[in-house]
Formats: structure tokens, sequence, C-alpha cells
């Protein structure tokens, strides 16, 4: 871009702010990207400069009954949190859409408030509820608190597919011929298509990142991937970690780039 | 002509024809929302049992006695039918007489016990030792044997800190939670050392307040350059945004504390850039938790924000520069305030997500940065007094309502969940 006005003031004021952004935006990467190569040190030294590179630590993770265990308990309740939650949202987030006013609003403000509901307080209050119960320590506890921290991302993501989406082709496809639920399956649902992947996708995240209400839940037996490593963080930093944490942050990166590359698809294809 | 065409309607009302479709009209809407809360019907089931029900079930332990009356009901009966004068009918004392060796038996005992401890410290050992001494020798009245056992038991005091911890409804837990409690004259401040809450509450507000501040210090700039690139590069940049935002508060928080530990990356880095000879404390302190937090929190900002600002017309400002403003007048005067809707919307969000932190403080904080959640969970997990756990909740929850429905004012419930 040409400048021609720009003073010299103006031009050192504009690298200083470019400066700045640069390192605001290094102070939001950093520590995300500097954890991965450290799990590849070959000694337990977390720190540069590396003195080797091994996969022992991914090794170790192998190894441990403990780890396969919680990332068998942590994928087990994920996907089914969002074999759950992603039809609960779709419909959800359908019916969303034909009502408006206040009670459209009132419901999605019901609906989102798991969101910015205090974590550790929903967490007691599902302990406190499912323990006389015999739901902790179980999988279809963990479950069903998940899938209600799940739910509202799913509705979200749909609601927000569904705003772009023209509600005349439904009577179209009425007026030709089709019935509700065929116009659902062949005219709907692949407009929304890649709001329903996302929606099932931030599900999936959301229970397999989840903490805190698995912490309260969660016996000895059901132990997920997250609160075995909270455990050990708070224990002692090891490089087994870091390994965990290199392949948590993968997921979430491959999963969530995957949702990205649909939603800028869809954009362009909208215009 | 017109008017001959009305006045049929002035006088009839609209023809049977038209009342009919009016009516198959509202028949239709009312079908149409009928089938919308069919489809939203199962989320709402699962809503209300796994997350309102609970909450409402859970706050009510705030505001309710437990203990006593599920250790001894009879007692509890008794006691509320006494006026609260003097010492209560024998009834009560034979009551408690049969039902402390009970509760023993039950395993009821000791949360009761712990209960009236709250109150005053020494009713834990009162009640455990009358415990074990009961029952009486057959044929000595109750009131006697138990005022032998303890003299306490003769004292009025005893028996009304047991009439209020009797319920039903008690005031007790959330006094505590603002360090207060009921007094003989009214409501009383706690003991200094017994004093906890408030401070919590205080330093709950104070790391939300600061992290909110470093994120608007931080994110301002950065949303003002996503809003003023080019779609392509805004569109790069979005993703070192999105990163850290995809990555989970525990990961996060985790790499912090790899990256601030006395060994860790920065102090090693620092020590070689010759910037420092001893590495600084960074973790297990205020510091820690700031940056911790304002790193995870930054993008709630940022993003609200960055929608707010591309919508702000450029030609304003550049209106106002060609008439004679300086570059920061014109920031100040012109862009800025149009800004505000997002600076508000975000940093409300950032301060109501930050009041309920737990995991991040747990993991690089002290222990005097931990955060009321970090009480709630302990006074649920460690101390087992789940009264104390729910009066917290209420006073966090409260505070969380409220600043929202502040934030639903400011943007509308719609960009509240639209992303």
């Amino acid at each position: 871009m040409k400048r021609p006005f720009e003073t010299p003031v103006g031009r050192a004021a504009r690298y200083a702010y470019w400066g700045l952004c640069a390192g605001i935006f290094a102070f939001l990467v950093a520590p995300v990207l500097a954890i991965i190569p450290l799990s590849f040190n070959s000694t337990a030294f977390l720190s540069y400069p590396l003195s080797g590179v091994s996969t022992r630590w991914y090794a170790d993770i192998l190894a441990s009954g403990d780890w396969l265990a919680a990332l068998r308990n942590s994928l087990i309740v994920a996907v089914a949190t969002t074999l759950i939650a992603t039809p609960l949202g779709v419909a959800a987030a359908l019916g969303l859409t034909r009502l408006s006013g206040v009670l459209r609003a009132s419901l999605l403000g019901v609906i989102a408030a798991p969101i910015v509901a205090p974590v550790v307080v929903v967490a007691i209050a599902v302990y406190f509820l499912y323990a006389p119960l015999g739901l902790t320590d179980s999988y279809l506890g963990l479950i069903l608190a998940h899938t209600v921290l799940a739910v509202p991302f799913v509705v979200i993501a749909v609601g927000a597919a569904l705003q772009g989406f023209d509600l005349s082709l439904m009577r179209a496809g009425a007026s030709l011929g089709a019935a509700p639920h065929t116009v659902y399956l062949r005219v709907v649902l692949p407009i929304i298509g890649p709001g329903v992947f996302a929606g099932a996708v931030f599900a999936f995240m959301t229970s397999f990142d989840e903490i805190v209400v698995t912490m309260f839940l969660a016996g000895p037996e059901r132990k997920t991937l997250p609160l075995r490593m909270f455990e050990g963080v708070r224990d002692q930093v090891s490089p087994t970690i870091t390994a965990v944490a290199t392949l948590l942050i993968l997921t979430s990166v491959v999963l969530l780039s995957a949702v990205e590359l649909l939603r800028r698809r869809g954009e362009k294809l909208n215009g | 002509m017109r008017s001959a065409t009305i006045l049929p309607y002035i006088k009839n009302g609209p023809p049977a024809d038209i009342r009919e479709l009016a009516r198959a009209h509202r028949g239709v809407e009312r079908r149409r929302a009928g089938g919308a809360l069919l489809l939203i019907a199962p989320t709402l089931v699962l809503l209300a049992a796994s997350f309102l029900i609970p909450i409402l079930m859970m706050l009510s332990r705030g505001v309710s006695e437990r203990e006593v009356p599920a250790a001894w009901p009879r007692t509890t009966e008794a006691l509320r039918a006494w006026d609260g004068e003097g010492l209560p009918s024998s009834q009560a004392f034979e009551a408690l007489a049969e039902e402390i060796p009970a509760s023993r038996e039950a395993g009821t005992l000791s949360a009761a016990a712990n209960r009236l401890n709250y109150d005053v410290a020494g009713y834990r050992s009162l009640v455990t030792n009358t415990a074990r001494a009961l029952p009486l020798p057959a044929g000595e009245p109750a009131r006697q044997g138990l005022v032998r056992l303890d003299a306490r038991w003769g004292e009025p005091e005893t028996w009304a800190t047991l009439k209020a911890a009797a319920g039903p409804l008690t005031g007790f837990y959330l006094l505590a939670a603002v360090d207060r409690r009921p007094g003989a004259e009214g409501i009383e401040r706690v003991p200094a050392e017994r004093a906890v809450f408030v401070g919590v509450f205080a330093r709950t507000f104070e790391i939300s307040a600061a992290v909110t501040l470093l994120c608007l210090l931080l994110g301002y700039p950065l949303a003002y350059l996503l809003a003023s690139a080019q779609p392509r590069t805004a569109n790069w940049l979005m993703i070192l945004v999105l990163l850290p935002f995809w990555t989970s508060v525990l990961v996060r928080s985790t790499a912090w504390a790899v990256l601030l530990q006395t060994n860790g990356v920065i102090n090693e880095s620092l020590q070689w850039l010759n910037l420092i000879s001893e590495p600084l404390r960074l973790i297990y302190n205020r510091t820690g938790v700031l940056v911790a937090m304002t790193h995870v929190l930054l993008p709630f900002l940022v993003l609200p924000l960055y929608g707010v600002m591309r919508g702000v017309p450029a030609d304003l400002t550049r209106a106002a520069l060609s008439l004679g403003a300086t570059p920061l007048q014109a920031f100040a005067r012109i862009y800025l305030p149009q800004t505000l809707p997002g600076v508000s919307a975000g940093a409300l969000l950032v301060f109501v997500l930050a009041l309920g932190y737990y995991v991040t403080p747990a993991l690089v904080g002290g222990a005097g940065d931990q955060m009321i959640s970090a009480f709630i969970a302990f006074y649920t997990n460690q101390s087992l007094n789940w009264g104390m756990a729910a009066a917290l909740s209420i006073v966090l929850l409260a505070a969380t309502l409220a600043l929202m429905a502040l934030y639903a004012r400011l943007s509308g419930v719609r960009e509240l969940t639209g992303r």
C-alpha cells in the first residue's frame, strides 16, 4: 500500500504499532507452540535448547495403563456426548428458527446458560444430585453432565448456519410434494451440514477437554485424560504431561481446522 | 366509493370468511410454534434435569438446615415448637438423650456435631462426649442426666444454637459467606481470625478486574489490526487468535506452568540473555495467575470487539482527519466511541468468565491467589460443608447473573449467543 502523505513520525508510530501487535500475537501463540518441541526432548528437562530428540515420552504414554485407561474413558464419554448432543442441538436450533420475539430470546438464553454459568457451581450441583443416585464414577453420569455443557455449542453452530438459510426452500420442497421429513433430510440437512459438523466437533471438544465437572463426578475408575493430566500437573510437571498436552493440542487443531475450512468454503459458496 | 365498501364492515364486523381465514391463520401459527417447541423440548428436558433443577436444589442447601433435622428428628420437632425463652421442655431433653446414641448408630451424628461446631467452637466435643456417655442410667430424668454429663446442656445458649440449627430455613450459611453471623444483638461480624470470605470475594473481583484490564490493553490494538487489515491477511491473522482459543484451558494453563517454572523456558532464556542473574519467581503467585488467565481469556475480548470494529465505517475517521483533527483526536473522539459497544461487551464477558475460574489459579497460582471457586470446591470435597459451598455458590451465581443481565442489555441476547 502506498502512503504518500505519511510523516516520518507517522511511519515510526505505524512500525511501533505493528511491533506491539507482533508481540501480542507471540504472547497468544508462543506458549501453545513452545510446549510441543519440549515433549520431544530426550532428557527430562523442560527447557531449551533440547538435549536431543526422542519419542520416549510418547512411548511412556503407550506403556502406561493409567494414561491409556484415561484416554479410553475420555473417548467413550466424548463420543457418547457427541452422539447425544448433536441431534438434540440440531432439533433445538431448527425449533428456535421457527420462533421469534421474547419466547425465542428467552429460550436461547436458557439454552446458552451453561456456557457462562460458573463451572464449579454446575459441577457441585450435578454432584450433589448424582451422588445419592449412584451416578458418580459412572459413564452415564459423566455423559449426561457433559451433554448439558455441549448442547449450547451445537445450537449456536447450527443456528449460525440456519441464519443464512432461506425458509422458502422448505416451502418449495413441500409444494413439490415432499413430506416434512423428506424436506428436512433432502433440503435442510445438506445446506446446514457444515453447521451440524461444526456443532458435533464443538460437542466432542467440550467433552474431551472438560475438567471441572469431571473432577467431581469421575471417581477413580472413570478418570479422563484431562483429569489425569490435571492431577499430574499439580503433582509435578513431567515430560510425559507435555506429550499428552501436545496430543490434545493436535486433536483440537485438526478437528477445528476442519470446521474452519468448511466454514470458509461455505462463505465462498454463499458469496 | 371507498366509504361504501368499508361501511358494511364497520356495521357488521368483517364477513365470516375473513374471520375464518384469520382463525385458520392463527391456528397455523399456533401449530408452527407448537412444532417448534416440540423440537426444543428434549433439550429443555435435559437442561432441566441436569442443569436447572440440580442448581436450584444445590442452592436450596445454602438456606436450609439439613444435618440436625436428619440426625435428631424428634428433638427438631420439639425445638421448633419451643418459643426460645429459657430452656425447652423436658420433652426436648428426652428426645435428644435418646436420639444422640441412635444417630451415632445411624452415622448421622458427626454431621450434626460439625454443624453445631460451625456456630460455636467446642460443640463438636460436647456432642460426641455426650454420645459416648449415653444412655443415661434407667430412671434418671433426661434433663438432670444431660446437665450432669455437661453443664452446658443446662445453659439457654446451647439450646438456642440447637434450635437455630434445627431449621428448617436458615440465614446462617449466607451470613457466613459474607463473614457475618447471627449474634445476641442482631447480625454481627465473625472474629477477625475466622473472617475469610469477604477477602476471597474481593480477591476474586480484583483478579477478574485486572485480567479484564490486561485483556483490553492487549486486545484493543489486536482487534483493530484484524479489522483494518486486508481480508486475506485478516483471515490468516485470525488463525493466530483462534489457535489458542481452540486449545483447552487445561493445556494452556499447563503450558504456562511449564514456561514459568523456576527452571522453565522464560527464566532460562532471561538468564541466558544476561538480563537477570537469579531466576524470577513467576509461578505460584499473582503474576502467574494474571499472565495465564489473560492468555486464556484474551480471545473472548478480541472476537466480539473485532466484530464491532469491522462494522465501523472508515470514512468518518478520514473525514475528521481531513477537517484538521490530529490522529489522536480522531481516534479518541470519532473511532473509540463507535467501538465502545464491543469494548463493553467483550470486557463484561471476560470479567464474568474470570469470576468463575478454577483450573488456571489452581495450576499456576499460590495459596493466596485462589478464587471463590476453589473455596466452593474445598467445602464440597474436603470439608464436606455442603451448606457453605451452596451459600458461596449463591453469591457467585448472583454476581454472574447480574452481570449477564447487564451484558444482555448492552449487546442484545442474540449477540450473547451468536458467534
